[in-house]
């Protein structure tokens, strides 16, 4: 009996440490372990700020949509969570692609925003249908990541310097274009019937009767999931997703190969633009959401982004969850008791676990040393 | 009287056994040092020397074993104690301050400062003058270390040692970078140091060197300890079976060069150098003929790794002509040269050979990876096609990894990446075989191949250009020489009529032919 004990032991683990070993199951438990940790600070800095709500509020984060009791309500409030994730996803997508090739596009943020100020200018100015809106969003994505990536090959300037520079360029230029088709009265953007464009809203393709007449559940989401899997295709079974992994993990080798890689670089952040604007009118297109012209920060929609990629496992359909998490617990975030916290606390609540997802790489990094570790030990033991 | 009750060696590894994920780096090896002796350590890249003396340095914790130091056992934690037990290194790669002297480098870290924090180096200067007076160190302690040679350098940091009173003194093979006249000189210096009483650890895998400077020698080979030997009993080939393991044949089986006509023809080349603003390659001119090896010697930093970069366009020229089967290739993209014939099996196999993340297969396409073999028309790779071919190049050149095709090439092993660079480099049947130190950290059996594959792709009329610091390989292998010291080729000599020495006083620039 003991000794049957003693023959499975060492068995068992072996076959986890296997399991543990594979990458694709560390980065789902490394992304688990972030999300966990993140919640259970939150909760923590809820007790301190007052212990009486504090198990209730972290609760109604995670439930979000759920919180509401009717199942129609809550379906109508999944499908607003559902047209803010895809945005996200797109700015997700937009970071990972050029973080393949070894590029921190930090300016994902500006292109974005360029990307909402083509949308909603041609939507609203000239009157253009959804599709031409689109594109023209995706261009000025584009452009913004050209602009990126032909400073720093031709003028070695920093893509994360650059990029900064260009969101704070991106969001005052479109706020001072934008104003042009503002309310009076308000610094919103006007709605699209007021100018008479509803040609310019994404068709719904019967979407929103599946979310109870949501009508911000547009043909973006099927989209959106199609673009992350062409990503996907993109990076592990083209000649071009080789040569830009390749110049992303050794630049030298990629040179040595001879391969473009200035043309390389700059086409990556075009794409990585043109991902991030077509996010943008993903969302401004489903009339969700108005330009404020008076915003003097760039919308954190961008820098999301990054921990979404980041939690993903920078993998494109892993983003499209680890999108959807982040988007839920920030829409979570209004259900916090306000009895007990002031209203700011939902939005400190969601950066905490944002912050903490982050960690997905460092989590990982310390589960194969802990691995090896245990392994040598093994070792040294026989 | 201390001294004497502690017995013959100053210090003893005992039983020393550590073990990594995977690989047992010292198996049960036992070192001893005695006083005042030279004793080289011996091994092929990965026996195991490294880590021993990272042990000795404090750097790892062994598993198993003791270590002694005048007979009392002696816990070493870090680089710390080791130097407060007065032993201390120089590396193979010196840790000097470049933009500091070589005084200030010899007292960084023991600074000797007055009462207020302010330093007093004239009592330093004085020690230091006295120590290089008694061991024959010349060195000028108010030079720069930026503009010294590296000889000299290897002097500061022997110095170095001296300064903080080390009696204990490794030597991380510290012929790698000097010329056959420093190298005398070095040898001369540890004698005088082991005649003063001071310990030396020589480690290295130069039989030669060994031979010519040590007392007695203990082999390595792959971790486990082989023995000590006295080097007066032992011959050369005897030293080498007990590194090896089997017989080797230094000499490279070839039968004369049979050249054609001109492939390679390079005129008045001159390539800008990255790190000052003089030119690394002047007015070079050569050529390279099919069916033969041109080698160019020369020492670490006199322009090779310039002119290659220039050859193969990796770096832009300042002037003069690069013509390739007569064809002008110099302002040609890489990738056209390599369609048109030129291989290149770089220098740094992680810096340029290999995308280290990648899997096998895909770095044995990365030349050829957009061939309509690999890559369909809309773009999409043939990855069948990529499995096979590299499968085939795997059996041919009897790669070895632990999954085969789709091995990370991070985890594979030095030599087994450098064969997968040469499979790829020479399966595409180039004009031009550009070989830079293509045998660099390999064991002996590795370069042996190598060498065996340069010969074959030479007798298959293809031109090749091999780059070698390495002397012996040099004399070995080519069947020309051309020599360049500070960006010029100062030498063509003829590897059958010339012997080290004088390769030596080119290399070093004490003497000039005419080209």
């Amino acid at each position: 009996m003991q000794a049957a004990k003693d023959t499975k032991r060492p068995r068992r683990t072996g076959i986890i440490a296997a399991i543990l070993r594979i990458p694709a199951v560390q980065t789902i438990l490394a992304s688990l372990m972030c999300v966990l940790a993140g919640l259970l600070i939150g909760y923590i800095v809820l007790l301190f700020i007052n212990p009486q709500g504090a198990g209730e509020s972290i609760i109604n984060v995670i439930k979000n949509f759920f919180t509401w009791k009717r199942p129609q309500q809550q379906l109508k409030q999944f499908g607003n969570t559902l047209a803010k994730t895809i945005p996200l996803i797109m700015c997700s997508l937009s970071i990972l692609f050029s973080y393949k090739v070894g590029l921190f596009n930090i300016g994902t943020a500006g292109q974005y925003v360029a990307g909402a100020c083509a949308s909603l200018y041609a939507a609203l100015a000239w009157g253009w249908s959804w599709l031409p809106c689109m594109l023209f969003a995706l261009v000025a994505g584009a452009l913004l990541g050209a602009i990126v990536g032909a400073l720093k090959v031709y003028c070695n300037v920093n893509e994360v310097i650059s990029g900064i520079m260009l969101n704070w360029i991106a969001l005052y230029t479109t706020n001072t274009i934008l104003t042009e088709v503002k309310e009076k009265a308000s610094p919103y953007t006007m709605y699209f019937k007021d100018v008479n464009n509803k040609g310019a809203l994404l068709p719904n393709l019967g979407l929103d009767k599946l979310f109870n007449n949501n009508s911000y559940v547009t043909i973006a989401v099927p989209l959106c999931l199609i673009i992350a899997i062409a990503i996907t295709i993109i990076l592990s079974k083209t000649r071009f997703g080789y040569e830009l992994k390749a110049t992303g993990n050794n630049k030298n080798a990629a040179k040595y190969a001879g391969m473009a890689e200035n043309r390389n670089i700059i086409l990556t952040l075009m794409i990585s633009g043109a991902l991030a604007g077509l996010g943008a009118s993903m969302l401004y297109q489903t009339g969700y959401m108005r330009w404020e012209c008076t915003m003097s920060s760039v919308p954190a929609m961008g820098f999301n982004g990054i921990a979404a990629a980041f939690l993903g496992g920078l993998n494109p359909i892993g983003a499209i969850f680890s999108s959807f998490f982040i988007q839920h617990i920030t829409d979570g975030g209004q259900y916090v008791n306000t009895n007990f916290y002031s209203s700011q606390i939902s939005d400190v609540i969601s950066s905490i676990i944002i912050y903490l997802c982050g960690f997905v790489l460092f989590i990982k990094l310390t589960m194969n040393r802990a691995i090896a570790r245990s392994k040598e030990k093994k070792e040294a033991k026989k | 009287m201390q001294k004497e009750k502690a017995g013959e060696y100053a210090i003893e590894m005992l039983h020393i056994t550590k073990r990594f994920p995977g690989i047992i780096a010292n198996d049960d090896v036992t070192i001893q040092l005695r006083h005042g002796e030279i004793h080289a350590l011996l091994g092929e890249n990965g026996a195991g020397k490294s880590t021993l003396m990272s042990v000795l340095f404090g750097l790892y914790k062994p598993e198993e074993g003791t270590i002694l130091k005048d007979g009392v056992e002696v816990k070493i934690n870090n680089p710390n104690d080791a130097n407060a037990l007065g032993i201390g290194m120089v590396h193979q790669h010196f840790k000097l301050v470049e933009c500091f002297t070589v005084l200030d480098n010899i007292i960084l870290g023991v600074e000797p400062t007055s009462r207020f924090g302010m330093l007093s180096k004239g009592e330093a200067r004085k020690r230091v003058l006295e120590l290089s007076d008694k061991y024959g160190l010349q060195v000028d302690p108010d030079a720069k270390i930026s503009d010294i040679t590296v000889g000299m350098q290897q002097r500061t940091e022997i110095l170095k040692m001296l300064y903080r009173d080390n009696d204990i003194l490794i030597f991380d093979e510290p012929t790698a970078v000097l010329t056959p006249q420093e190298i005398q000189e070095l040898m001369q210096i540890m004698r005088n140091l082991s005649a003063e009483g001071k310990s030396i650890l020589f480690i290295s895998h130069k039989l030669a060197e060994i031979m010519a400077v040590a007392d007695r020698c203990s082999v390595l080979r792959k971790g486990k300890y082989i023995g000590t030997v006295n080097t007066k009993d032992v011959t050369m080939e005897e030293l080498s079976a007990m590194m090896v393991g089997r017989n080797v044949n230094f000499h490279v089986e070839k039968a004369p060069a049979n050249p054609g006509e001109v492939v390679l023809e390079v005129k008045n080349l001159t390539v800008a150098s990255k790190a000052h603003s003089n030119n690394a390659v002047k007015n070079v001119s050569f050529n390279v003929r099919r069916g033969e090896i041109v080698c160019i010697a020369g020492i670490d930093g006199n322009g090779q790794s310039e002119l290659v970069y220039a050859l193969t366009g990796l770096e832009p020229i300042v002037h003069g002509t690069i013509k390739m089967d007569g064809k002008d290739i110099t302002k040609a993209s890489i990738r056209s040269r390599s369609k048109n014939g030129m291989s290149h099996i770089p220098e740094d196999r992680h810096k340029h050979g290999l995308v280290l993340d990648y899997s096998l297969e895909y770095n044995l396409v990365l030349q050829t990876y957009f061939e309509s073999r690999f890559t369909d028309r809309i773009g999409f790779l043939r990855r069948k096609n990529i499995r096979s071919y590299s499968n085939g190049l795997i059996d041919q050149f009897d790669i070895r990894s632990g999954q085969g095709a789709v091995t990370a090439a991070r985890s594979m092993s030095g030599g087994n990446q450098q064969k997968a660079i040469i499979a790829r480099e020479i399966d595409r049947q180039p004009e031009v075989l550009v070989a830079v130190q293509p045998t660099r950290g390999l064991d002996v059996g590795a370069i042996e191949y190598i060498h065996k594959q340069l010969v074959a792709q030479r007798d298959a009329g293809k031109a090749v250009l091999l780059v070698s610091l390495e002397m012996d390989e040099v004399l070995d292998v080519s069947d020309r020489i051309l020599v360049m010291y500070e960006g010029e080729i100062v030498g063509e000599l003829d590897p059958k009529k010339t012997n080290p020495e004088e390769m030596g006083l080119y290399m070093a620039g004490a003497k000039r032919g005419t080209v």
